[in-house]
């Protein structure tokens, strides 16, 4: 490495040793920028993404209020994905490329969204536990190194606090409900449970990313300190639902101050992120189908936009 | 039929045009050709269920039994909603979820605007409320008519089979039945005879700046207002009433 990019990348470290949020245009080593290309694109596909198992229920919500609910709650997520996606291009990629890494596989989106929404109850679960679980990842990132990343995570993060407190709200309600709609809640928790633990990633000593990130400060604790607070957060409440989690070794520690919790299944984690999940197939499929069947739209849109803009020149021309 | 009975129908006509064609625009959420129409098609839905449960809200209080606003929307054979064939009709494509949108926003809007100096003092302010929203729909959906309708020739004929095919089912929307008289002769409802030439004119309006031919034929279906709906509204049914008739009596 030339002298050069060394002092240039020593000067990086240290704006971001001094909390100095880097912003588009300063310099930053290339593989920073990969790095959170990476990072915010996979975040905005898990927006997008996430959308379709939620919105597997708006249809079939069980009151009106409800579905107002979920409906907004799916739509917040598809503003997320805008901002983010408008967070990735300000580091040099388009919309469209980031797109099309999506629909081809090639760009990865959170795994949690691999698993199938069967009851009414998963939109609960998923407003308390994955919500709440990306929450505690995303307050992390609200101080993030990089501005405009930084800057929205403090947008989303008001809204995922209100999503949490939906889905929490909804598990409340058939917890203290029948003892069918109990049981749904139940089921829904066993099913989501691990899922939501795996979503922090692998171990701090099999994570391949963590190491680089912290010290670039984009991440600033680690999968397992941020899996631990969602545990200890998620326990208080679990017991006051009076459910359950599927983990015989889950108990309290008195000495740590935390709860302990048992062995994560990582092979069932690595199995869903190559591809192998229950509904891996059927999201890329229904993503790539809206994007086929919307391309006309598309191009009608641009094609419309090309024809206003040349009668405005021809317009002028007259004027002139 | 009493005058309260004409209310009652009068105000679950407008609630179950709002719910039908709220829940066909959810359906759509996460499937549509951008992030941006995910949106706004949303925003749409919201508006209309939000709306539609304000009049449902006053339809059970006219009625007088004691039902909830959940029990009229999910818990009504198929013969007992009172919406329009319109809005129950399919998301083929996004040209007839727009076409569909586009006849419904303006009809929507030239009856609130009336709405609002009714007599009847919940409805009048219901429709206050709702016309700020339906003016946004309004301009939307006329804003695809013409961005696709003048696109590419591909979008030109979708839409245009759209049109013709929707075409059918835009005169219902200004029939007035029994309860739709009463409520004319109370100064509660607007006049449909007074707002069908408004109707169609907008229409033609937006067709002619969308480069879209007003189809020829003059053959029209009824029947939605009066229970007689077409076949895909059942199987609208099915998902809108899945949770209330699967576990029936329980708060959610």
């Amino acid at each position: 490495m030339s002298p050069e990019i060394l002092s240039l990348e020593e000067r990086f470290q240290s704006r971001i040793d001094a909390e100095i949020k880097i912003e588009p245009k300063d310099w930053m080593p290339e593989k920073y920028r990969k790095t959170l290309i990476r990072q915010i694109s996979q975040h905005a596909h898990s927006e997008i993404v996430g959308m379709l198992p939620e919105g597997n229920w708006i249809t079939r919500a069980p009151s009106l209020r409800r579905k107002s609910v979920l409906l907004a709650k799916v739509q917040d997520e598809a503003g997320h994905g805008l901002y983010l996606y408008s967070a990735a291009e300000t580091l040099g990629i388009s919309r469209d490329e980031l797109v099309e890494q999506l629909l081809t596989g090639k760009a990865k989106y959170s795994s949690i969204f691999n698993y199938p929404t069967t009851s009414w109850a998963d939109m609960g679960a998923i407003g308390w536990l994955v919500d709440g679980a990306a929450i505690m990842n995303q307050v992390m990132l609200t101080r993030t190194s990089y501005g405009p990343y930084a800057r929205a995570m403090v947008r989303i993060c008001k809204e995922e606090s209100f999503h949490q407190r939906q889905g929490y709200e909804i598990m409340m309600t058939l917890a203290k409900g029948t003892p069918e709609q109990k049981a749904m809640a139940q089921d829904s928790l066993n099913r989501w449970w691990w899922p939501s633990l795996m979503m922090f990633g692998p171990n701090d000593a099999a994570s391949t990313h963590s190491a680089q990130s912290m010290k670039w400060k984009i991440k600033r604790k680690s999968n397992d300190e941020l899996r631990q607070a969602f545990v200890d957060s998620a326990m208080p409440q679990v017991e006051y639902l009076g459910l359950t989690v599927p983990d015989p070794d889950l108990k309290w520690n008195e000495e740590r101050g935390h709860y302990d919790f048992g062995a994560i299944d990582w092979d069932e984690f690595w199995s869903v992120v190559k591809g192998n999940g229950p509904c891996n197939r059927q999201r890329m499929r229904t993503k790539q189908k809206a994007h086929k069947e919307g391309a006309w739209v598309r191009e009608a849109a641009m094609a419309h936009a090309e024809k206003r803009r040349q009668r405005a020149v021809e317009q002028d021309e007259k004027v002139a | 039929m009493t005058k309260q009975e004409a209310l009652f129908i009068y105000t679950l006509q407008l609630a179950d045009n709002c719910l039908i064609l709220g829940q066909r625009l959810s359906e759509l959420c996460g499937h549509g050709p951008e992030l941006e129409t995910d949106i706004g098609i949303s925003n749409i839905a919201l508006d209309l269920i939000g709306q539609c449960r304000s009049l449902y809200q006053y339809a059970a209080e006219i009625e007088g039994k004691g039902q909830t606003e959940d029990q009229l929307a999910m818990l009504r054979e198929g013969s007992a909603y009172r919406n329009v064939l319109l809005v129950e009709y399919p998301n083929e494509d996004f040209a007839y979820t727009m076409v569909r949108q586009f006849f419904f926003d303006v009809h929507h809007y030239l009856v609130l605007d009336q709405l609002k100096k009714s007599t009847d003092e919940r409805l009048a302010a219901i429709a206050a409320k709702s016309i700020k929203e339906v003016t946004y729909h309004l301009r939307y959906s006329s804003e695809w008519m013409i961005r696709l309708g003048d696109g590419t020739t591909e979008s030109h004929e979708r839409m245009q089979n759209a049109v013709d095919e929707l075409w059918l089912y835009t005169d219902e929307l200004c029939t007035m039945n029994e309860a739709d008289q009463l409520m004319i002769e109370a100064g509660v409802a607007p006049n449909q005879a007074e707002i069908k030439p408004l109707y169609y004119a907008k229409i033609e309006e937006i067709l002619e700046k969308a480069t879209l031919a007003k189809p020829s034929h003059s053959w029209q279906q009824y029947g939605g207002k009066e229970g007689r709906h077409t076949e895909y509204l059942s199987h609208l049914l099915t998902d809108l009433q899945y949770m209330q008739r699967t576990y029936p009596n329980m708060e959610w």
